[in-house]
């Protein structure tokens, strides 16, 4: 069995015989737990990115399904009508390898023209070499870097759908006699839609995307099925009964383990709900709606 | 729309780049699944660790072969197989009939083994009460054909539990892990006859990739012929030996 390394602590060199406080500062600090901290920061960098690119999705899907443009409006109603009639976790089981598979797909078009063995031969899907994404000697990190890529791509696309549709109705809450004021000052679609009704919308927006940034933050579980190892993943690996052939081994832990993701995840929401709240009061300002009226009322 | 093309053609060029900076060697990586010691397992230092780790990188060094480790969830380890995603299921992989359809399988690495059960009291009904086995395994299949009420988990770890908490009566796994979950566990013992099952463990590979699996097949062989398979196999006690 290859040793321990990387140990925090001098004492950890031989983990039988530790006792007590000790064992748990060597056990909480092994490579194991070393690696499960680290996977809170893919769950954070998540959402740091996925929140964003899922906005901006929406955005566009909302923009599209409300364009005077009848094709691209068939895209935008499609996009968001397809996402979010599919169940979770059917898309991300079916569309991340689909996906993967049509990068690569693409890749071997204009890698290796000259080809002549079928891509799928009975259950498999076969490209060059030269087509796989990443490289199959790529060293791991890449592949795990593609692999989190993907699982982005995938949330923005399924929450950029459900987004999509909060923007679209948030587009139509803005009242109409604004939008009709801007045109009598004399101002084109494009201007009155980036002055006057984008500017406005957020206020309606918000309680739908703050629901979506909820279930967001709940759902980062689903990483597990896309091969990111994540803090659920962690948790049942490091709380699961382990016998001799460990360093530190331990009976059925898991309970302990789970309860300290309910607390990151109950936390983690609670912050959110802070500072949805105080965005909530900022974009209320000035706004013709209840919120805004209130807060102009206390002003006066 | 135009965002997501766009973000499908950045990732494209992204990858496409960082891979391209890479070295073109042969490397073959590697499928576990992580959660079944002593056959493979993640060690204390968050290294894929156990008889497969030691076996693998001893066909590889004789190969003459680079590899890489990778873990993958036993429910879809077939599929991230041919679809590419590595190039071996190197996971205590009982070669059967239903499984070669899809896959092709090395020689045997380990002799066909009996599985074990595991209960908490010697009395429990194994073939009309609950038996507990991980989805999609040889013991899943032969738990639904006995008559008694079999319940699926996932990984290895929650069979047990589940024997542990009362949700199943017993549990049937490789008679290896269950071995090493009775002596960790002072609760829980072997009951009833053991059950021959399988075909013996060998390595999984794409049916399209039979150049890997001749290679493999002789490095096997190797380590068969001047008996270093057979250490391997009673340094981990995994099964009998050849």
């Amino acid at each position: 069995m290859r040793g321990e390394t990387g140990a925090i602590f001098s004492y950890c060199t031989d983990p039988s015989v530790l006792e007590g406080w000790r064992w748990f500062a060597c056990y909480l600090t092994n490579g194991k737990h070393m690696l499960a901290y680290t996977s809170f920061g893919t769950v954070m960098l998540l959402l740091a990115i996925t929140a964003p690119v899922s906005l901006a999705f929406g955005f566009a899907g909302a923009t599209a399904a409300r364009s005077r443009i009848a094709p691209l409006r068939w895209v935008g109603q499609g996009y968001t009508a397809i996402v979010r009639g599919v169940p979770d976790i059917a898309f991300f089981l079916f569309f991340v390898i689909a996906l993967d598979q049509a990068f690569e797909w693409l890749r071997h078009q204009v890698k290796c023209p000259g080809w002549d063995d079928p891509i799928r031969q009975g259950s498999d899907f076969v490209v060059c070499d030269a087509a796989k994404l990443p490289l199959s000697s790529s060293p791991q990190w890449v592949h795990e870097v593609y692999g989190f890529s993907l699982a982005v791509l995938t949330f923005a696309i399924v929450f950029g759908a459900f987004a999509a549709n909060v923007l679209f109705g948030a587009m139509r809450a803005v009242p109409r006699a604004q939008m009709e004021t801007a045109e009598a000052y004399g101002m084109t679609p494009r201007q009155s839609f980036w002055r006057v009704l984008v500017p406005q919308m957020w206020i309606f927006a918000l309680p739908g995307l703050s629901n979506l940034w909820m279930i967001l933050v709940k759902a980062t579980p689903l990483l597990f099925l896309l091969g990111v190892e994540d803090i659920v993943y962690w948790a049942r690996e490091l709380g699961g009964m382990k016998g001799a052939v460990f360093d530190y081994p331990h009976p059925d832990w898991r309970l302990w383990y789970f309860l300290a993701l309910l607390v990151f995840y109950l936390g983690l929401t609670r912050v959110s709900e802070i500072v949805l709240e105080r965005l909530t009061r900022r974009l209320s300002h000035g706004q013709a709606t209840s919120g805004g009226e209130a807060m102009r009322r206390a002003a006066a | 729309m135009k965002t997501i093309l766009g973000t499908a053609a950045m990732a494209l060029t992204l990858a496409g780049g960082m891979a391209m900076a890479e070295s073109h060697s042969t490397t073959v990586r590697m499928g576990t699944e992580g959660a079944y010691p002593p056959w493979n397992f993640i060690n204390d230092s968050g290294e894929v660790d156990g008889f497969e780790r030691e076996l693998g990188d001893e066909l590889c060094a004789r190969a003459e072969l680079t590899c890489e480790w990778v873990t993958n969830e036993w429910d879809s380890i077939i599929p991230n197989l041919t679809s590419g995603n590595y190039d071996t299921i190197i996971a205590g992989m009982s070669i059967t009939d239903e499984r070669d359809e899809v896959i092709d399988f090395t020689q045997p690495y380990t002799p066909p083994d009996p599985s074990f059960y595991a209960a908490l009291s010697e009395d429990v009904d194994l073939t009309g009460g609950v038996i507990a086995a991980q989805t999609g395994t040889i013991q899943a299949g032969y738990v639904a054909e006995s008559g008694a009420t079999l319940v699926e988990f996932a990984t290895p770890d929650e069979t047990v539990a589940a024997v542990m908490n009362g949700e199943a009566d017993a549990v049937l796994a490789d008679a290896s892990f269950i071995q090493g979950q009775v002596d960790a566990n002072s609760d829980l013992m072997v009951v009833g006859d053991p059950v021959a099952l399988g075909g013996g463990v060998g390595m999984g590979i794409r049916e399209s990739d039979g150049e890997l699996r001749e290679t493999f097949d002789a490095a096997i062989q190797s380590m068969k012929d001047d008996g270093t398979l057979n250490e391997l196999i009673e340094k981990w006690e995994v099964s009998t030996t050849w």
